[in-house]
């Protein structure tokens, strides 16, 4: 054996991606690992370039110069596809002819190892190749149960929230929602109109047939609510039978009577109960947003309030819109409200129940 | 105790045993919820009044049990990546027994708060070698001997495998490799995890 074979076959254990090169870059020997990348096409007796082009040093005319150059760095990257690029640094040969190019994946590890499918078998144990694919494998696995964790945690947040904002009886939103959702309109300057729905009878239903009897009329009420409004729309239930429509964008009067009314013709059916029958019935005070919008939401409550109150006092079951008029009809809390000359939404021929 | 070893226990008696019986564990062993969290870290006493109320359960002993769990780990095809890691021990199975010895490290590089016992490999003739685990986690052995008779089928090959426990608290697995290519193993490429 001659020491060029003994050094080659030092290499092909230590440095299976090496390749030697003579002093013109044609291929004397490759690396076990480095001829897996293209096992049809044995690299030694053909050009570097045949295989390769040169990424770095960029003026790469001057091979046979990079050649003789201790530790130069020599990046390459294949000419067909697959096209992995390699890092490659240099040793000038002990025998003055050509060189030895040692070459690795870098980066580029993960693709070549899939694409060539190789195994660990193609890297000496030394090389940290293998440490580095478990290294990403066990990270991911790790990221992974972090990002559920992540998930879990958000998807508990949105639960907690949703709870507080929720009426559990009605899955209406409660007080609260209202308050944060309407002041998110006020802020955006969005114009909208808010009815404030009073049930009439309700305590009567209670008081006949049982509380359980009361919570299935809230709830088919919050039903028919729902299907009379929009997906935008915000319906809450603000007291035990006092519920609060926020109409997102509208304000047109033709448009609310009509909602209103056909919300009072609907609540106005008898309810079935088991074997009995529940009869309620609502008013409803709408306010509508100003040109200029809204600007305090107390504000508009209160003016819900007034509407609603006039509609109470002008008999069940009907709609009444807020006029600024209401406002010096107020009366103190408790004390006995003068009757308010209210202008009337009713339908023509309502069906009494 | 880490959050993984919980965990781990739970997705083994979810998956072995029911979502039902699993409730009435969580319920007995008064956990308080109902899914460990594998990122979060656990009262010891907690996560021993667990393994008490699955062995109960299931009316096994703990050995069993343990062992069961760590086949489990190896062979559910939920848990894959576990498989993957471990196959990334070597080429053969022998390669895999010699790797055995990094595990805590490889473990620690992966989840840096999840401390395993030391192991130590010694290979005494061909084919038969003695595995001293660590007693700072008792049932670890268990676990282990369960995982490395999985390997075995996962690698094809054919072993004998015996545990006891030393007089310094220390477990001692015995395994005798009697024909490393005895089936076909299932394939391991080094590149499919990655992609």
């Amino acid at each position: 054996m001659t020491q060029s074979d003994n050094l080659a076959a030092m290499l092909d254990i230590m440095c299976p991606m090496s390749i030697s090169v003579d002093q013109d870059g044609r291929i004397r020997r490759v690396g076990p690992t480095l001829q897996k990348l293209r096992p049809d096409e044995p690299m030694p007796g053909r050009l570097l370039l045949d295989f390769f082009e040169i990424r770095r040093p960029r003026n790469n005319s001057n091979l046979a110069r990079v050649l003789t150059q201790p530790g130069e760095r020599l990046d390459l990257r294949f000419l067909d596809a697959p096209r992995t690029e390699l890092k490659g640094v240099v040793a000038p040969s002990p025998d003055g002819e050509g060189a030895v190019i040692n070459l690795s994946f870098g980066i580029s590890v993960l693709d070549a190892v899939r694409d060539y499918s190789l195994t660990s078998a193609d890297f000496p144990v030394t090389d940290l190749t293998i440490e580095m694919l478990y290294l990403v494998e066990a990270k991911s696995a790790a990221m992974e149960a972090s990002r559920k964790l992540n998930l879990r945690l958000r998807g508990a947040m949105i639960a907690a929230e949703e709870q507080a904002f929720t009426d559990t009886l009605t899955g209406l939103r409660n007080r609260r929602a209202l308050d944060v959702m309407v002041q998110r309109l006020i802020d955006s300057r969005t114009r909208f109109s808010l009815m404030q729905l009073d049930l009439d009878f309700f305590k009567q239903v209670n008081d006949t047939l049982g509380h359980a009897a009361g919570d299935h009329v809230l709830q088919c009420i919050a039903e028919i609510m729902h299907e009379e409004t929009r997906e935008s729309d915000i319906i809450a239930r603000v007291g035990g039978d006092e519920f609060v429509i926020v109409l997102n964008g509208l304000v047109e009067k033709h448009r609310l009577s009509m909602i209103a009314r056909k919300l009072i013709s609907r609540i106005s059916k008898p309810i079935p109960y088991g074997g009995a029958k529940c009869r309620v019935s609502a008013s409803i005070g709408t306010v509508r947003a100003p040109e200029t919008g809204f600007v305090d939401i107390d504000l508009i409550l209160h003016q819900a309030d007034l509407a609603l109150y006039a509609a109470k006092r002008s008999g069940r079951a009907t709609h009444v819109f807020y006029s600024s008029d209401m406002d010096d009809r107020q009366a103190p809390m408790g004390a006995p409200v003068r009757p308010a000359r209210v202008e009337l939404d009713r339908p023509a021929r309502r069906k009494r129940s | 105790m880490h959050g993984l070893i919980n965990k781990a226990v739970e997705t083994f008696f979810w998956h072995t045993y029911g979502a039902e019986r699993w409730q009435r564990v969580v319920t007995t062993a008064e956990l308080g919820f109902s899914e460990f969290e594998a990122m979060l870290i656990y009262d010891d006493e907690q996560s021993e009044r667990l393994l008490e109320v699955v062995c109960a359960e299931i009316g096994r002993p703990r050995n069993e049990v343990l062992e069961d769990l760590g086949t489990f780990l190896v062979s559910h095809p939920m848990l894959e990546p576990l498989r993957r890691l471990l196959r990334f021990g070597g080429v053969t199975y022998v390669d895999f027994l010699n790797s055995l010895d990094d595990l805590p490290d490889r473990v620690r590089l992966a989840v840096s708060d999840l401390h395993l016992p030391q192991l130590e490999l010694q290979e005494h003739m061909q084919g038969l070698f003695s595995l001293v685990c660590d007693p700072d986690m008792p049932g670890f052995a268990n676990v282990l001997v369960g995982v490395l008779r999985a390997m075995a089928d996962d690698y094809g090959a054919l072993v004998m495998i015996d545990h006891r426990r030393r007089r310094d608290g220390s477990e001692l697995i015995t395994i005798a490799l009697i024909e490393t290519s005895y089936a076909e193993g299932r394939t391991f490429e080094l590149g499919a995890g990655t992609g």
